[in-house]
């Protein structure tokens, strides 16, 4: 577990004119970035019938913090290779392993093959941790909002702060299309607040995420502010985002991944 | 090389404009920024340049407008592994603004930064030559405000991230100064020719 030497503060040297929007967390490490690993498929659990979880050991995996990424790499007979980013899903405190929860995206070169051919047993590159910026230590209150897979960073934020028995308020907006499709619903709490924009439960609205979800959130921030974290794809990116800013977040703690 | 197994990926396309480990993202367009877009009025945009330069100068959109305009076309390469193929880019070439400014010798390397406060490093033989550009049109519209409009940084060569959206200056340094995601673990030049996707590639 590398977190001791991973949460030292990154070091700025040039300092723009302009408002640093958004400073990085944590440094990384350039070994991890740069070595691809074997990542070894131990067990599949369907969260949705979109989307699964995929978990690997990784025996030299050096640690991550929650809200991380890594690039995986899968190569054909001929030398093709296909590489996408994946959040981590699962908590840091699981060495030697990491978890990632994927969409089956329609027509999807890498997704297609997890959902369809990936059994326990089989092989695939990985290199990460990858990106600090992104990266939520377990120290400041933390506003979460993400939508379909977005949640997967999050959820590892979620884990660990449950694992850990942290004391630093923590709060979960998510929205999924229907109760069906929200991943992880089995393990919310009273952190989470789920949002449906195509079918509800019984008596539950349905709706896109609005002002009136955003604005209680920040009615209740604890002293010092909410450092706030957006994930999903990017035209809910734009929109949660444009909610935290006009609800009183400021931009320069408003962390936005983006699934492209 | 670790064959994975029953992975046969898409079909093979011969594109030699390709680089390694890139695929064709066709008609999307994804963007990645790490920060919330800024409302920016072309009217509250500037570009500045200084640091090591004679004289440093700071150009208003109608400024910058007035100086000879120049054009890109071609590709466009994302460290995430997309590539975009036979974009228009419409804006004045770095040069011009640097001709105005005048790098010292000493000058080697570049920080640009946002109105936001996103940062990123380039060498200064990177910007020069016909390689670089301020943008401020995409296919003969103005540049969206999620891909960096009113202006951007252009340098199609390189990986996008460092073709800095909303751009606000460069300094000029006599030494490379890590930006945003290079201090993140991003490589320090990204030559997507040479898969310098991260520090140690
Ligand atoms: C930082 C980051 C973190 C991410 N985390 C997650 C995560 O935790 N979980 C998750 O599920 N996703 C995540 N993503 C998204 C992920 O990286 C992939 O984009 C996603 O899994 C789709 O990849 P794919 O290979 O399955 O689909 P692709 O093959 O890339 O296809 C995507 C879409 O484009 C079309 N397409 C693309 N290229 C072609 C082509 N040449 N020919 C025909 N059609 C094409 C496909 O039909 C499909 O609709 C993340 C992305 C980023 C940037």
């Amino acid at each position: 577990m590398t977190e001791q030497l991973t949460q030292r503060s990154t070091s700025t040297g040039f300092t723009p004119p302009t408002r640093f929007a958004v400073p990085g967390r944590i440094a990384v490490s350039n070994r991890a970035a740069s070595v691809w690993q074997t990542a070894t498929l131990t067990e599949i659990r369907r969260e949705t019938p979109h989307a699964a979880t995929f978990r690997f050991a990784v025996p030299d995996w050096e640690g991550h913090l929650p809200g991380q990424h890594l690039m995986l790499r899968l190569t054909a007979q001929d030398g093709y290779v296909a590489q996408r980013h994946y959040s981590i899903a699962s908590a840091p405190d699981d060495p030697g392993h990491i978890e990632l929860t994927l969409d089956h995206v329609e027509g999807g070169e890498v997704s297609g093959w997890f959902h369809t051919v990936a059994e326990p047993g089989d092989q695939v590159a990985l290199r990460g941790p990858l990106s600090g910026f992104f990266a939520w230590p377990g120290d400041r209150p933390a506003l979460l909002v993400g939508a379909g897979s977005g949640v997967v960073p999050l959820m590892s934020m979620v884990r660990h702060h449950r694992a850990r028995g942290l004391a630093v308020p923590l709060r979960l907006l998510v929205s999924a299309r229907s109760p069906e499709e929200l991943i992880y619903a089995r393990e919310f709490g009273a952190e989470t607040r789920p949002l449906f924009t195509r079918r509800a439960p019984q008596g539950v609205p349905v709706g896109r995420m609005a002002a009136a979800h955003v604005a209680p959130l920040l009615d209740e921030q604890p002293p010092g502010g909410w450092e706030a974290y957006v994930c999903g794809s990017n035209a809910f990116a734009e929109h949660a985002s444009r909610l935290l800013v006009e609800a009183g977040q400021p931009v320069d703690r408003i962390r936005i991944e983006r699934f492209g | 090389m670790n064959v994975t197994r029953g992975f046969t990926g898409r079909a093979r396309v011969d594109n030699p404009g390709l680089p390694p480990g890139q695929y064709d993202a066709g008609d999307d367009w994804p963007v990645l920024s790490a920060e919330v877009t800024p409302e920016l009025a072309p009217a509250d945009w500037t570009f500045r340049l200084d640091g090591l330069v004679e004289r440093p100068r700071t150009w208003d959109w109608e400024q910058a407008h007035a100086l000879p305009g120049s054009a890109y076309e071609g590709d466009i390469h994302c460290v995430t592994s997309w590539s975009k193929f036979g974009m228009r880019f419409g804006g004045v070439s770095l040069d011009t603004f640097l001709e105005v400014v005048r790098p010292h010798e000493s000058a080697t390397h570049a920080v640009a930064y946002s109105h936001t406060g996103y940062t990123t490093n380039l060498p200064l033989a990177d910007l020069t030559g016909g390689r670089a550009w301020i943008a401020w049109e995409c296919d003969g519209r103005p540049l969206a405000p999620e891909h960096g409009g009113p202006a951007r940084l252009l340098v199609p060569h390189l990986y996008f991230w460092k073709s800095a959206k909303w751009i606000a200056g460069l300094t000029l340094l006599d030494h490379d100064e890590p930006g945003f995601w290079e201090q993140n673990g991003y490589h320090a030049r990204g030559n997507p020719w040479q898969e310098q996707r991260y520090s140690g590639d």
